[in-house]
This record gives structure tokens, sequence and C-alpha cells, in this order.
């Protein structure tokens, strides 16, 4: 068990630094970010004063190097445009991407696994094939456009929900939490639900299979031939033995969810680090670009092996051995 | 409630149990097509037949455990007078685990594999009865003693794939006896395991039903199984029952063609050397049984007349078998003085 | 119900690659036909499809020809007529664009990516997973790797970095796509070759010392065909709404070719102002599409899924 913990912690490792020479040669070596930093009516001896200011003169290598030692400490550069350190502004957007994205993650679970088991319980019903019907919707829509008929229907017409940004901030800890002001959670609904909606079919479809490939089991019938109640077999039994994979999908398409809060801010100009993104590829703003993808290759990377070791500790055949 | 004195009462007796002319189909094929068998209170009936022939589909049915598409579309299951088929599930659920329990044959899928053995013994014991949590955990390590697991306290907070098949095996009878039910249905319970401990599963389960006065109903393929082990043994074949009687009787004389040939067929009776002997043909699936006599076209003694039903044929005392032309050895047996 | 998986329709005679016999095809489609669901997305699909191909000749008016606009046309909501007299049923965009001719070459633009990148990502990606099945070795350890990170990172995240660095454009955005698809197509091929090669027609072709890439392609590619058919579709289906999403964000397509995404973009600044139909229409057929393509690709897969034969 040590030995692939360590194994596991050693890929992620492996992970991360090969991100940062894609990152690094990505982004350094392709295009040519000197040309926005200076005017076009610089003169050369300018030109050159900025290139060796920001390091571009070295040696590839060097620069690499330089990178990654300056990733260390955190610093990633400044923002051409802000002015700022990149890592600052982002780590700033950082709270609310992730209210979104943990929002998303909730209404996942809150709603794709009872409807799920309700299809899988019952799939003759006319509910539950509509249930599924409707899952294979939410993950053939575009997300985006979704997010516009959410906007048109409850802010426009029916004027129920804000559209736009974030509302309201509480501080708590020195970072501000919309989620803890109800205006800030009227904002939250609709992006989180506009994100959350693949999520919510893919965890409906994987109970609903789940439950009706359990329900044939063996000791489903065995239960029930000892008498238990209907409900106990249903919440104890069937449950259990979906919920390792769901909840091991779940978690691991956490990172996915991250990275997809990129579009759903847009929509809704939410202001999280992914609208951040989106603005500075236009604005070809390198160092905010890059702090952007450490920051979310860590919490990708944290977020797996997190899910691993989770499911090695949920699962008892896995965790204690098998005999057989 | 008290161990019954290991009485065997003689026919005739009031039976426990009563199939008549239970008919189980899937949509238009009746895999079960008029079981009529009966099991007496603290007698072990041997169920046997090949696989295919229904008998595992017969014991789901008597407790109301098949899985749709298939239903029981006729017949009755008289369990001391009450007939099961007409009963609610909310009725059936308070007899299943506690007056009629059941085993299963394989072991590695009749437990829950994310659930602790403990759990698994302790929800049984609490579907059926209000009792305080303590005292149904030790109910539970008592039931794990009971059958033999030792260390059965520590055992409790395993897993079932801690458990080797036979201790497996073990954990659903000690299931099955929690509520010191009247009747067992026990379908091919040692099938999955090895020989040695289908030995051991064999004799602890006997003992069992000895000293508690269960009623068995043993569902096997094995002929050799059910010799020892039971007192009465029914035939099945093709959905149906062929021949029912003593264990003494239809092994010593039998009166259904099928049930001599199988007799024949079990390797042990041969002679070292000889070839051994098997039943020409092979057994028909569901849906391409015979019309008539589903034995007619492998049988030695068929007659024009087996192309219609046959009549249960009484041979003798507590011994019948649905056959036109019953083997003649059978008869004169009985006839004899 | 005998088991009959189409890989062991590998014909004993292994010295030609059999292609699949008709009663395979004619049983195929029989199959296809008994959902009713299946067969009416199929048909809106070759509709658009032939919607997309005929546009010139069926729009009626040509959104990309400055001298047919009338920007006193903008904005006129669905089945208004403007100055000229021309009647325009889903209504004008800014620029006073017939909104229904805009849709129609959208979605040629959206076909054209979709399709194109989805095909070239399959070519690319089965090769490669053949390759590897094949090769074994270290050829296959090198690919399987890169596969594996590929389908590690999120499709949006790639997607954004490569046009991040490269630039927008139709170009780059195929080269987007094409990076991020071609990885499933990989794994899927290997682990059917993977299955496949240890089957007697590869073990007799080896022995004729036929060339590894005609072992590769005539032989082991036929059987490995049904699960890519259905993962081509759906990853087309995915191709599409991937390269709209791009557009919208505004680093895909270009305004002069626009995609059903850019044509949704393009109303995005309308919506709050309740000028719906510039985003409405065109993300209603975007719709449209992926799901009939959905749903066509869902029921081959239940077809040609091994358990169900």
């Amino acid at each position: 068990m040590a030995s692939w913990l360590i194994r596991r912690v050693f890929q992620a490792l492996l992970v991360v630094f090969v991100m940062t020479l894609l990152v690094f040669v990505a982004v350094n070596l392709i295009g040519n970010p000197v040309d926005i930093m200076i005017s076009p009516n610089a003169t050369q001896a300018q030109r050159l004063e900025t290139i060796r200011a920001l390091g571009f003169d070295l040696p590839l290598w060097r620069q690499y190097l330089a990178f990654v030692d300056n990733l260390f400490h955190g610093d990633i550069g400044d923002s051409f445009v802000f002015g700022q350190p990149g890592l600052h502004l982002i780590a700033q957007r950082l709270p609310a991407t992730l209210e979104l994205a943990v929002s998303a993650l909730l209404l996942s679970v809150l709603i794709g696994i009872p409807l799920g088991l309700l299809a899988g319980l019952y799939p003759n019903r006319a509910l539950s094939q509509m249930i599924l019907g409707g899952s294979i919707l939410g993950f053939s829509l575009p997300t985006f456009w979704v997010g516009l008929m959410m906007i048109l229907v409850f802010s426009v017409e029916l004027g129920w929900l804000p559209a736009i940004g974030r509302g309201q901030t509480a501080t708590v800890l020195g970072t501000e939490w919309a989620f803890l002001t109800w205006d800030g959670l009227q904002h939250l609904i609709l992006p989180a639900l506009n994100l959350a909606l693949y999520q919510i079919s893919m965890v409906l479809r994987l109970t609903s299979a789940g439950v009706r490939e359990t329900l044939h089991k063996d000791f489903i019938k065995f239960a029930r031939a000892k008498g238990l109640t209907w409900r106990r077999i249903v919440w104890v039994h069937v449950l259990k033995n979906i919920l390792i994979p769901v909840v091991t999908v779940i978690g691991l398409s956490f990172g996915g969810t991250i990275a997809f809060a990129v579009v759903t801010e847009t929509v809704f100009s939410y202001p999280g680090m992914g609208k951040l993104l989106i603005d500075s590829i236009n604005l070809l703003d390198r160092p905010v670009i890059v702090a952007y993808l450490m920051i979310v290759v860590l919490i990708f990377v944290t977020v797996n092996l997190v899910v691993d070791l989770t499911y090695v500790l949920l699962d008892p055949r896995v965790r204690l051995g098998d005999r057989e | 409630m008290e161990a019954m004195a290991p009485q065997i009462p003689a026919w005739p007796v009031p039976p426990l149990l009563e199939v008549r002319g239970m008919r189980t189909a899937f949509g238009d094929i009746a895999v079960v097509d008029g079981v009529s068998l009966s099991v007496a209170p603290g007698r072990i009936l041997g169920l046997v037949g090949e696989s295919g022939s229904g008998k595992s589909i017969t014991a789901f049915s008597i407790l109301g455990l098949v899985e749709p598409p298939g239903r029981v579309t006729d017949g009755e299951v008289l369990y001391k007078g009450r007939d099961l088929t007409r009963l609610s599930d909310h009725e059936m659920r308070k007899l299943r685990g506690n007056r009629i329990a059941m085993i299963f044959q394989d072991p590695m899928m009749t437990l829950n594999p994310v659930l602790r053995v403990g759990t698994q013994i302790v929800e049984t014991i609490l579907a059926h009865e209000k009792v305080p949590q303590r005292i149904a955990i030790d109910r539970a390590v008592e039931a794990l003693s009971m059958v033999g697991i030792p260390a059965a306290k520590e055992r409790m907070r395993d897993y079932p794939h801690q458990f080797s098949g036979g201790m497996r095996q073990r954990v659903a009878i000690a299931i099955a006896i929690l509520h010191r039910p009247e009747l067992i249905i026990a379908d091919e319970p040692t099938t999955a395991l090895d020989v040695t401990i289908q030995a051991q599963i064999l004799a602890e389960v006997q003992r069992l039903a000895r000293e508690t006065g269960t009623a068995l109903i043993w569902i096997t393929h094995d002929l050799s199984v059910v010799a020892g082990l039971a007192d009465d043994i029914a035939v099945m074949y093709c959905g149906k029952i062929v021949e029912q009687g003593s264990t003494d009787d239809v092994l010593d004389s039998p009166a259904h063609p099928y049930t001599k040939g199988l007799i024949e067929s079990v390797p042990t009776r041969n002679r070292r050397g000889a070839r051994l002997h098997q039943i020409p043909g092979s057994t028909p699936n569901p849906a391409q049984r015979p019309s008539g006599c589903q034995f007619r076209l492998r049988c030695p003694n068929v007659l024009p007349i087996c192309e219609q039903t046959p009549p249960q044929i009484t041979i003798g005392p507590g011994h019948w078998a649905r056959c036109f032309n019953p083997v003649a050895s059978a008869i004169n047996k009985a006839l004899a003085p | 119900m005998t088991a009959e998986t189409t890989s062991s329709a590998a014909p004993s005679d292994a010295l030609v690659a059999v292609p699949p016999p008709l009663n395979l095809v004619r049983k195929f489609s029989a199959d296809f036909a008994r959902s009713r669901v299946a067969v009416a997305a199929l048909a809106v699909f070759i509709l658009l499809i032939l919607a997309a191909i005929f546009a010139p000749w069926i729009t009626p008016q040509d959104p990309y020809d400055l001298m047919q606009l009338d920007i006193m046309d903008g904005r006129l909501a669905p089945g208004s007529t403007g100055y000229g007299g021309k009647l325009f049923v889903l209504g004008t965009d800014d620029q006073g664009r017939d909104l229904l001719s805009g849709i129609i070459y959208g979605l040629r633009t959206s076909l054209l990516v979709g399709i194109g990148s989805a095909l070239i990502a399959a070519l690319i990606g089965t090769t490669l997973g053949l390759a590897a099945g094949y090769a074994e070795g270290r050829v296959e350890s090198l690919v399987m790797r890169l596969v594996d990170l590929q389908l590690s990172i999120p499709t949006i995240l790639t997607a954004l970095m490569i046009l991040a660095v490269m630039g927008k454009g139709v170009a780059n955005v195929v080269l987007a796509l094409v990076i991020v698809d071609w990885a499933i197509y990989a794994r899927t091929t290997r682990a059917t070759a993977l299955a496949e090669r240890e089957q007697e027609y590869i073990e007799a072709a080896r022995s004729l010392a036929l060339p590894w890439w005609r072992i590769m392609f005539r032989h082991l590619l036929p059987n490995c065909l049904p699960p890519l058919i259905v993962i081509a579709m759906i990853q087309i289906a995915n191709a599409i709404a991937l390269e709209a999403t791009l557009s919208f964000l505004g680093l895909g397509v270009p305004i002069t070719e626009p995609s059903l995404g850019l044509l949704i973009a393009n109303g995005y600044k309308y919506i709050l102002s309740g000028t719906y139909w510039i985003s409405t229409f065109p993300g209603l057929v975007l719709l449209v599409l992926i799901i009939s393509i959905n749903l066509v690709g869902d029921h081959v897969r239940d077809i040609l899924n091994p358990r169900n034969q």
C-alpha cells in the first residue's frame, strides 16, 4: 500500500513536470509576446532593452530553469496588462471558480443520484424514459447555448434570477465568498446549474445503469429471500454497491469541471479564473495564462490523487486484498 | 422454540408444504410445467434433476422470488394450508427468512461484497424481530459459532471475500437458521464447493436439520448426494416431477424410466472398466420440449400412448410416478407381499 | 442464442482481407431500422447535411455578399419584412443578414470543421493505435503514455492552450480538435488490436512474411472497425460542439466564415435586450444536429455491442 502511494505521488509529480515543460515550450517559443509590450513606434534600442529586462535574450534552457525556479517561489511573472503578479490575479479569482465548481458538483450529486435511482429501479415507467431521454439532452447540448437560453428565460423573460456577475460577497478567512450571502447565492444558481448540466446527466446515467445491473445480482435475490424490506435493499445493498464507482467518477471529473468553468464564466460574466483566462488569451497576457495553467494542473493532480486514495479506502475488496 | 425430538414421522402426515400443479412461465415458455411435490414436517426431500429441468425456478417460485418477465401462472403452493401464490408481497416477506429460508448455490455471489458479514446477519434478525442491536449482534455471533466458524466474534467485522467458499456457505446457512424456520430450501448449496468441503457441509446441514426438526428441500443434480441425506426423493425432468417417494423406494425400485436411467448413470455404480451407462439423447431446453410425456424420445419403455400426457400412478405407499409404462420391477416389488 | 461477434467473421483463409459480406451489411441495416428514433435521427442528420451542401441554391440570401445587406434591416424580428420587401423568416442579425441563410451557411462550416477534424483524428489515432497494438514494446509504451496524458487533460483546456499559442483561424481550430480527439481512437484500436493479434489469421499472415503495414491495414483494421464507427460518430458530435464552444469564446473560426457557434456569439450581446433570435435559432439547429448524431451513434453502439449479439 505504501509503495503504491509513493508510485502514485511520483506519477503526479511527473505530470506536473511535463506540464511545466509543455507550458514553457508552448508559451515562450511560439508567438511573439514582445510585440504587445512595445508600441510599434519604439526604437530598436527600446526593444532590446525590453527584451533584456524580460529575459527573452537568454538561451532557452536558461529561460526554462529560470521559469521553474520562479515557479517554486510562486513567481510566474507580472501580468503584462495589469502589472500585478500573475499568480496573485489568478489566486484572487480562484474562490469564485471554486464556488462554481463545488456547487456544480453538489448539484450533480443531489439531482443526478436520486433521478438515476428512480430511472434504474423502475426502468419501464414513462417518467424513467423521460429522465433518461433528458440525460441524453444533458450531455448533447452545448453548454454555452443552454446558458444563454437560461439567461433568456429566467432573467430576461421571467426576471427571477440575475444574469451577470457574482453579486455580494462575505469575507471569511481573508477571502470573499459569495455563497454566504443571499444575493451571492442568487447569482450562483444559474451558472452552477449550467455548469452542472453535463455532470448531472453523466451521474444520472451511471447511477441508473449501476442500479439496473446490481438489481439482477444474486445477493439482491438473497436479500429478498431473507425477508428484508425493499427499502433496506435499495438504500443499503444497492446504493452501497453503486456509490463507489459513481463517487470516483464524480471526483475524477472535478478537474474537468474547473476547466469547463471557463465557458460558463464567460456566458454569465462570472468573475472567476476562467473568464480571466479567456481575456488573457485574447490579450496575449502570458504570465496570467501560465499562472492559470499551473494552478489548474495542481488542482487536477491533487484531486486525482485524492480520488485514487478514496477509492482504495472505500472498496473493501481492494483495501483488504482479495483472498480468492 | 424448543428443538423437536428427532422423530421422523411416517406417512401420512399433513404435509408442511404442498405444491400442486405449479406452472412458472417466461412469456409463453413454461419452465416449470405443472410441478407437484410435498414435504412433510421435519423430513428432508431431495429434489433431483439435471440443469435446465427447472429445479431452481421451482425453488424461487415457491418463495415468490421469480424475476419478471417470469411469473407463476398456475397452481398452488400450500404452506400449512395457506396458498403462498395468493399472498401479498408484504405477507410473503414476513415468511421469507423467517418461517421459510433459502440457501443459494454460489456462495461467492450470495453475500453482498461491500457489506460486512456481521451486518448481513444482523439485518436478517432485525427484519423479523424487534430486538435491540446488541442482542441481535450476540445472536449473530452465536449463529456463526453454531455453523462451525471459529473466532466468530472477530469474523463479524470481515467482508465476504475474506472467507473461503466453504465458510461463506456456512455463513449462508447460519443466516438461514437464524429464526428457526420450519422449512429450508437449499438450491445446490454444495455444487460450487470442493468435494471435501461438500461432505462437511452436508453433514453440518443434516445435523442441524435433525436437531431442530426443520424440513429441508435439498436441490441437486447429483443423485449420490441425496442418497445419504434425504428421506424422500422427487425427480424432476423438463419442468415436471416425474417421480416421488421415499429414498429407499425410489433408489431401490425406481418406477420412472428416467429415474432408472439416472441411477444407472452414476459412475460409482459401474464396474471398473465397463462402459459408463448413459441415457441416450439429451435434455431438451424449455422451448423445445416434446408434447405428452417429455421423456418419450429417450425412453426405453416408450409406447404409442406416451404421446398423451401421462397420469400420476401410485406405485406404493407414498411413492408415485408420472408414467404410462413404469419400470416393471418397481411394480412387481410394490405388489409383492 | 449463439454468441457471434463481428470480429470472428475473420475468414480462415487469411490471405485476403475480406470486405464485410453483403448479408452483414443487410443485417446491420435491419437491426438499425428497428429503432424508429434512430431512423428519424438519421433522416434529420442527412437532411442537415444536404442543406449544407446545397446552401448556395436554397438560401434566400447570400450572407457573405455585402452588396445584398442593408444595415437598415438590422435586428428585425422573425417573420418581419425588410426595406427591400424581403421576408426574413427567422429575422436578421445586427448587420441585416437573413438569419436563415446565415444559419445554413454556418451549418456548412460547423459540419466541415466537425466532420473533417473527427476524420483526420480518426486517421491519425487509428494508425497510431494499430501500430501500438501490433508492434508492442517501446512503440506501444510511448504511444499509450501519450494517449493517457492526452486523455487525462480536459479537452477544453487542451483546445484553449493550442489556440492561445497558435492563434485563431480555421486551420488552428482543426488542429486543436484533432489533437483533442486522436487519443480515444488510438486507445480503442490498440485494445482491439491486442485481442486480434493473437488470432490465427494474423499468425497465418505473419508466417507468410507479409509486410507489417499490409497486415496492419488489410487484415487487422477491418476487424477493429465496429467500435471505431461508434466512437467516430460520437466524436463528430463532440467536435462540432467543441468548435461551437471555441467560436463562441472568440477563439475559433473567423468572422468571415462563421460557424453556428460564432453566430450564437454574435447574438450574445443582444440577449439582455430581448433580441433573442440571433442566438436562439442557430443554437436550435446546433442542438438538433448534435442530438441526431448522438441518437444514431447510441443506437449503432447498441447494435454492435458484442454482448447483445
